[in-house]
């Protein structure tokens, strides 16, 4: 299976390891991977300011980037669902290709790959931050607002890691405030939901705050780093990788 | 955006001064966010429910026009006046007109958004009328001079102190005081002698339906109907949208309201009104104000089904934290974000980027509204028309440069990171917004690509030195 890894920019440029584990995790999974060496963005901080009219460029860098792979993978829910939704490259076939084959990393894993066990070990309690692009947008987990059946992508995956506990939270899918250009632009709001977020987590005990966005955990973070938290963020590649 | 005199993202630093204030406004809100999960968990088919109440309202928007006529035709036969305006101004006058009519000078009314959005208390008030607010929220904010913060509960941005202080000065009550029931026994009193004097009445109108020409009020206090069972006169006001096509579709329709609103199984007072007693005279004024121009927008229309729960605001977790004034309109939260731009982009062009795109609104809204899908396209909209300010699009502009070039987007990010390695003040200072309360990531020595590179490298080497 041809596989190509997509590396949103502020991994790649903040979150290198992140990158690594997952390429790591792919490989060990049986995946043939490969990182595209001209990829930029998916050029959703641009779009969901207003200006996806000036996204036509970077549209067709990314399909020229990734076109003829059997998937595109990504550890970021957000630029998965924006890549699904809204790439319109010059070359309708290749995007329509990309836009159909695009997949989260934790959906990859279980839909796609249908794994069933790993050898991973973190013996420490998490709090699971659900992003909302990848929850709501992607559907990795069922939405605490609708009347249907609980079931979560993610915590399947981190239930077959061992040592590892999730606690519960008093809110399982609230938004934390990153919000792409919101996190400057509605500075206030945005630290707001992201100390509140965090104190629904240490209320709780969790070590470790997990989620499927670096984005969303950088936001934390930088909080929590201000705050002087003992609590650190993990993305899930670099728990499922072991 | 600049016209706009406090945009969102400043009133929410002044909301945000007082944080303690703000937990409690985030709590409150979000218990009945739960009021409203506990309430709808108990409908297994709770999410047929909500499409049921989607497809109506779909049909209602594709049919308006016949909708409306039938109305008129059923409500005017019933013994209702039914007048028609096309903006808040002809709304006001209307109403006015009633009332100089009757040769009375002052007014009971109970809630309707529709006379926020007209600003009719402002105008009867020029002309000398006095109209008193008989909702306890919307009277505590009207004794304020402000305007409501949320669309179900008015003066949820107040402490209870304030609303001691409010009645202290209004009231005589006590000074100091803050037991509500003292407090609402206060109201009460002052409420009942105005429902005794007041000739004409005014409510606002939940559905009205076509095919009876009769017309539903939901409320949790009773006050629509204390006003108007002791006025000679009934005026109605209602935004076109309201309408709904049968009688059986209120079995809909009452049920996904009170749930989402406040998570009761129905309204306490689910009033319905169909002609006027005897000697009384029942107006309805049915008014466009924009919600024409709305339904002609294909991106937009379906934020006409909107039937005004507020569930989008409880569960939003901007408007918990940024208080329903910021929004500097008469429908602030999610959905008022999407209607604001319609009646002026100008004026609201900050409102559709107050949000993190959550998601959140759209998946509560019980006639499934797109919310935050329509926040986006409202961004794309106020872009191209011209509305944010210049060094917003100079910067996005050189971005998608970046972004488009491979070999510029990869010096951009060296010299990012060397810079901030090297030279942490350069973002460490005042000017990055994202430092004043963050910090920033730190910076590893190289970036993936880079690390990618040079694996591949060493593999070819071991490649070759396998040969
Ligand atoms: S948009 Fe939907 S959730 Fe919001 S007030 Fe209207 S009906 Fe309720």
């Amino acid at each position: 299976m041809k596989v190509a890894l997509f590396i949103p920019c502020y991994i790649d440029q903040f979150y290198p390891k992140v990158a690594i584990a997952t390429l790591e995790l792919l490989e060990k999974l049986g995946c043939e991977v490969t990182y595209p060496l001209n990829q930029t963005c998916c050029g959703q901080p641009m779009a969901n300011s207003g200006f996806e009219h000036l996204s036509k460029d970077c549209d067709n860098n990314f399909v020229d980037n990734f076109r003829g792979f059997d998937y595109i993978v990504s550890p970021s829910g957000s630029c998965t669902l924006h890549i699904k939704e809204h790439l319109h490259g010059s070359d309708n076939q290749a995007s329509t290709h990309i836009r159909k084959h695009i997949y989260e990393l934790s959906e990859f894993m279980t839909d796609i790959l249908k794994v069933e066990k790993l050898d991973a070990k973190f013996p420490h309690k998490i709090g699971l931050h659900q992003s909302c692009h990848g929850q709501r947008g992607l559907k990795l987990a069922q939405m605490s607002e609708l009347v249907a059946e609980p079931f979560s992508k993610i915590e399947r995956l981190l239930k077959m890691v061992e040592g590892l506990s999730i606690v519960a939270l008093d809110r399982k899918d609230e938004c934390c405030g990153f919000g792409g250009t919101f996190c400057v632009t509605e500075e206030a709001v945005s630290v707001k939901m992201g100390k509140d977020r965090i104190t629904d987590h240490t209320k709780h005990e969790a070590e470790f705050i997990v989620g499927s966005d670096v984005s969303c955990l950088m936001h934390m973070e930088g909080i929590m780093k201000r705050q002087g938290s003992e609590i650190k963020v993990k993305h899930i590649a670099e728990i499922l990788n072991g | 955006m600049s016209s706009i005199k406090i945009d969102h993202a400043t009133a929410s630093v002044e909301f945000n001064k007082d944080e303690a204030h703000v937990n409690w406004h985030d709590e409150t809100l979000w218990f009945v966010r739960s009021k409203r999960d506990k309430a709808v968990f108990q409908i297994p088919e709770w999410e047929q429910l909500r499409e049921a109440g989607s497809q109506i309202k779909n049909h209602v928007l594709s049919n308006m026009h016949d909708l409306l006529l039938e109305f008129e035709e059923k409500a005017t036969a019933n013994g209702i006046t039914v007048h028609w305006a096309t903006d808040a101004q002809e709304h006001n006058e209307i109403i006015y007109s009633i009332i100089k009519n009757e040769g009375v000078n002052r007014m009971v009314k109970s809630k309707s958004m529709l006379t926020e959005e007209c600003h009719l208390n402002d105008f009867l008030k020029e002309k000398g009328v006095e109209v008193i607010d008989s909702d306890l929220g919307e009277r505590i904010v009207q004794m304020r001079n402000e305007s409501p913060s949320h669309i179900v509960l008015p003066a949820i941005h107040l402490k209870r102190s304030d609303v001691g202080e409010t009645f202290h000065k209004h009231l005589g009550t006590e000074k100091g005081a803050t037991d509500p029931q003292y407090l609402t026994e206060a109201a009460r009193q002052h409420l009942r002698d105005t429902f005794l004097t007041r000739k004409v009445a005014l409510t606002g109108v939940n559905f009205a339906i076509a095919e009876t020409g009769g017309f539903v009020v939901c409320t949790n206090e009773g006050n629509a109907d204390m006003g108007v069972h002791l006025a000679d006169v009934h005026i109605a006001c209602m935004g076109f949208e309201k309408i709904i096509p049968k009688a059986e579709h209120l079995g809909v329709f009452l049920r996904l309201l009170a749930r989402s609103a406040t998570g009761q199984p129905i309204t306490t007072f689910s009033s319905h009104f169909h002609k006027p007693r005897e000697g009384q005279k029942m107006h309805i004024i049915i008014v466009d104000n924009g919600r024409t121009k709305q339904l002609g927008r294909p991106d937009f229309r379906n934020s006409l089904k909107c039937i005004r729960c507020a569930a989008c605001f409880n569960t939003c977790p901007v408007y918990r934290r940024s208080g329903g004034h910021s929004y500097h309109t008469a429908i602030a939260g999610p959905i008022g974000s999407i209607l604001a731009p319609n009646l002026d982009m100008a004026q609201n062009a900050d409102l559709p980027f107050a949000s993190t795109l959550c998601g959140s609104c759209s998946n509560v809204c019980p006639v499934k509204i797109d919310i935050h899908e329509q926040l986006y396209k409202w961004r794309q909209v106020l872009v191209k028309e011209g509305h944010v300010p210049t060094f917003k699009k100079l910067g996005i502009q050189s971005m998608a440069g970046v972004l488009s070039s491979p070999s510029f987007f990869r010096m951009a990010g060296k010299l990012g990171r060397f810079l901030m390695k090297n030279t942490p003040f350069v973002v460490n200072n005042k000017l990055n917004v994202w430092y004043q309360q963050r910090e920033m990531p730190d910076v590893p020595k190289e970036s993936f690509r880079e690390w990618y590179v040079l694996r591949g490298e060493k593999i070819n080497e071991e490649e070759k030195k396998a040969l």
